[in-house]
């Protein structure tokens, strides 16, 4: 098993033909994802990368069977390719766009509100699940299929966490960057939740940073509803108040968004957190080993 | 994956005080009459043409706390505020939210005084739990609110609205209601946070906050302070506000850094960083820090560096004088080992680094970089990983002296 993506995700690139979009649909196809077609408004009827190309997202489902949609399309026309998507029964939209308008990824997300499709995203890497689907910017031979469950707020930090757990053995059941913007669709706890109900997954990495209290509310539903060990890093322990640290959403703003206070919660919740980026992966596989030999005892 | 077109302000944009009263004039937000001036004899033409007998001189800043830093003074004639203007203007104000460096004050903001009645606090923002906005409001205007919200949390309303109905009239009143208005007021109120409302949504804001808005003697809810943060990725759409930029408000390296699109954010440590991507340049940091260093900076070089912007982020991060050490920390994915190591080598060459640089490169062709770095015979310290590039950097930064 796996979550969101899997060998069977018919997948399609709006902004398909664009130079972001060519580029990473070449990788995602040489990955081995079903990537069936995409979208550019204007160019239906045509083909790109041996697939068709639709001028719709709704031409595109209806011609493909597609459920599964990666958006390179740049920022200002992000917001109405995600909602494209929903509208065309698109069951996963995975947004890698960065710079949305927050004004407008409000109105996104109040519109997805009820609605059975999920965004991943924006501003994100995207999701893949190891020898099976790519759909994102993720370099994929640093992958391997395993027993991880890796969810982060940052693209590089979730290669190092990747990096590791294939250089531990570990490997990794899916990755999913939920992305840096501070209205986005995804979250820790909707993750982590698929996550702990998904058969592969042994355990589960998390990857946060300052700014929002999104690490808190994984934290609390953690200690309630997840049983598999969790390591959780905070990026930005040095970052000073008032600054935006790169992503739109890592700023520490009123005092709040401390990674401080979003350690003491997922210590709290009995997370085990480490304060180097470098110990992901073997605070992982000690938590594991550990698992293993209190199943055996039992 | 970064479009310039958004993202070439890093940092939120502030407004000045005498350009969000302007734009609160636009949307009939009421705001005492008051003018700006860049010189004593603008402010002292300012004062003849405001009604007084008191005027407010205000130092320009894009920085809260200048009450107490001395950047707002009463004048009681028109020749103090000539002399208020003239201690304010061509000076740096240090406030509790600037570096001990200060803010220069190129502008003044001359108003009419106001006989004050009552202080409140209102602000429009994004509660980011909710991904909604909210309106804040408490009776403790006047004072830092962040102090209020942890001292006395039950002193602070807020509102979150709901983007497709907009802001409800019970919303106005509950918040109205909330901080101890009556009668006319709570009508002046309502129409106050639709006005602002609008204007939020209207020019992509990101922040708006009046500390305080008053009710004056004679019954009127005033804003007598404006507070503008522009969402900076909507500023494609709003070519108005980029117009109010000002650069002599911006941190210099920052600002340099934006000219080519680097995210770069300066600290006050010595060891420089470059990493790629923004999760991982904070994390570059905090190893420094776990390490007994301090970082110089956070740089995010981006998702597609190449040659040329390594360079320019090389040129960049020296040009702090305090720099004693640099660590580079790229992890290759989409972006080539090789590629970045072609980069430092010319970086290092062309710009003619006088200090220790560590370099830790991982991921895709990261053994060929390894061999363009060592092939090079520059000064640069290969380290293994990351825990190991950090501590080099840490001893090399102690032990070093700039040539």
């Amino acid at each position: 098993m796996s979550i969101l993506v899997n060998r069977k995700s018919r997948v399609i690139c709006q902004g398909f033909t664009g130079k972001q979009g060519t580029f990473h649909s070449e990788q995602a196809i040489a990955y081995g994802t079903m990537l069936v077609g995409g979208v550019t408004p204007g160019r239906g009827g045509e083909r790109h990368l041996d697939r068709p190309v639709f001028n719709t997202v709704q031409d595109a489902v209806a011609g493909t069977g597609a459920d599964v949609s990666m958006i390179y399309v740049p920022a200002p026309y992000a917001a109405d390719a995600i909602l494209e998507a929903a509208d065309a029964g698109i069951r996963l939209i995975v947004c890698i766009t960065e710079g949305i308008p927050v004004n407008d990824m409000i109105k996104v997300k109040a519109a997805l509100a009820g609605r059975r499709c999920r965004l991943v995203g924006p501003n994100c890497p995207g999701v893949i699940t190891p020898g099976e689907c790519k759909v994102g910017i993720m370099p994929g031979f640093i992958h391997k299929p395993g027993r991880v469950g890796i969810v982060s707020r940052s693209g590089t930090l979730t290669y190092e966490a990747v990096f590791q757990t294939t250089n531990l053995g570990l490997g990794q059941s899916s990755c999913v960057g939920i992305g840096g913007d501070p209205v986005r669709g995804m979250n820790f706890v909707d993750v982590i939740a698929l996550f702990e109900k998904d058969d592969r997954t042994e355990g589960i990495v998390m990857v946060g940073e300052i700014g929002g209290s999104d690490e808190e509310a994984a934290a609390e539903y953690i200690s309630r509803h997840v049983s598999k060990p969790v390591v959780a890093y905070i990026a930005g322990v040095t970052a000073p108040p008032g600054k935006r640290m790169g992503h739109a959403g890592a700023v520490i703003a009123g005092g709040k968004g401390l990674a401080a206070d979003k350690y003491a919660a997922l210590e709290t919740a009995g997370v085990r957190t480490v304060h180097s980026p470098a110990e992901l992966g073997s605070a992982m596989k000690s938590a594991l080993a550990g698992r293993r030999r209190r199943a055996k005892k039992r | 994956m970064r479009y310039s077109r958004g993202s070439r302000y890093n940092a939120r944009m502030n407004l000045h005080e005498y350009q969000a009263k302007r734009l609160f004039r636009d949307y009939a937000i009421p705001v005492p009459p008051g003018m700006v001036a860049a010189n004593v004899t603008e402010a002292i033409a300012a004062a003849h043409e405001l009604a007084g007998p008191v005027w407010v001189v205000k130092a320009q800043v894009h920085a809260g706390g200048r009450g107490k830093a001395g950047g707002v003074r009463l004048c009681r004639s028109v020749e103090e505020v000539g002399q208020a203007a003239e201690a304010m203007l061509g000076q740096r104000l240090v406030t509790k939210q600037t570096d001990a460096y200060g803010l220069p004050v190129n502008q003044v903001y001359v108003e009419s005084g106001s006989a004050i009645e009552r202080e409140l606090y209102l602000s429009l923002l994004l509660n980011r739990d909710l991904g909604r906005i909210a309106f804040v409001a408490s009776a403790a205007g006047g004072m830092d609110i962040e102090e209020v919200a942890a001292r006395e949390p039950e002193k602070i309303l807020r509102v979150d609205i709901d983007p497709a109905a907009g802001l409800q009239s019970y919303q106005c009143r509950r918040l109205a209601f909330g901080v101890g208005l009556a009668g006319d007021l709570v009508a002046q109120f309502e129409g106050i946070a639709r006005a602002l409302y609008n204007l939020y949504l209207e020019r992509d804001l990101g922040l708006v906050e009046i500390n305080p808005l008053i009710v004056t003697k004679d019954g009127r809810l005033v804003a007598l302070d404006a507070k503008i943060n522009v969402e900076a990725n909507a500023l494609f759409r709003q070519p108005s506000l980029m117009q109010l930029r000002d650069p002599s408000q911006e941190d210099p390296m920052e600002r340099a850094a934006s000219e080519h699109d680097l995210n770069y954010v300066s600290l006050d440590g010595n060891i420089a960083c470059m990493v790629n991507g923004a999760g991982l340049a904070m994390a570059t940091m905090d190893l420094i820090k776990l390490h007994g260093g301090a970082p110089a900076n956070f740089l995010d070089v981006g998702g597609t560096a190449t040659a040329e912007r390594v360079t320019a982020a090389f040129r960049l991060i020296l040009s702090n004088k305090r720099v004693r050490a640099v660590l580079v920390n790229i992890f290759g994915g989409i972006v080539r080992c090789d590629v970045i190591a072609d980069g430092i080598v010319q970086a290092v060459q062309q710009v003619g680094v006088g200090v220790p640089v560590i370099v830790r490169l991982e991921g895709t062709n990261a053994d060929r970089a390894r061999k363009i770095l060592s092939a090079s015979k520059l000064a640069i310290t290969p380290a293994k990983d990351l825990t190991d590039a950090a501590t080099k950097a840490v001893r090399c930064a102690a032990r070093a002296v700039r040539r």
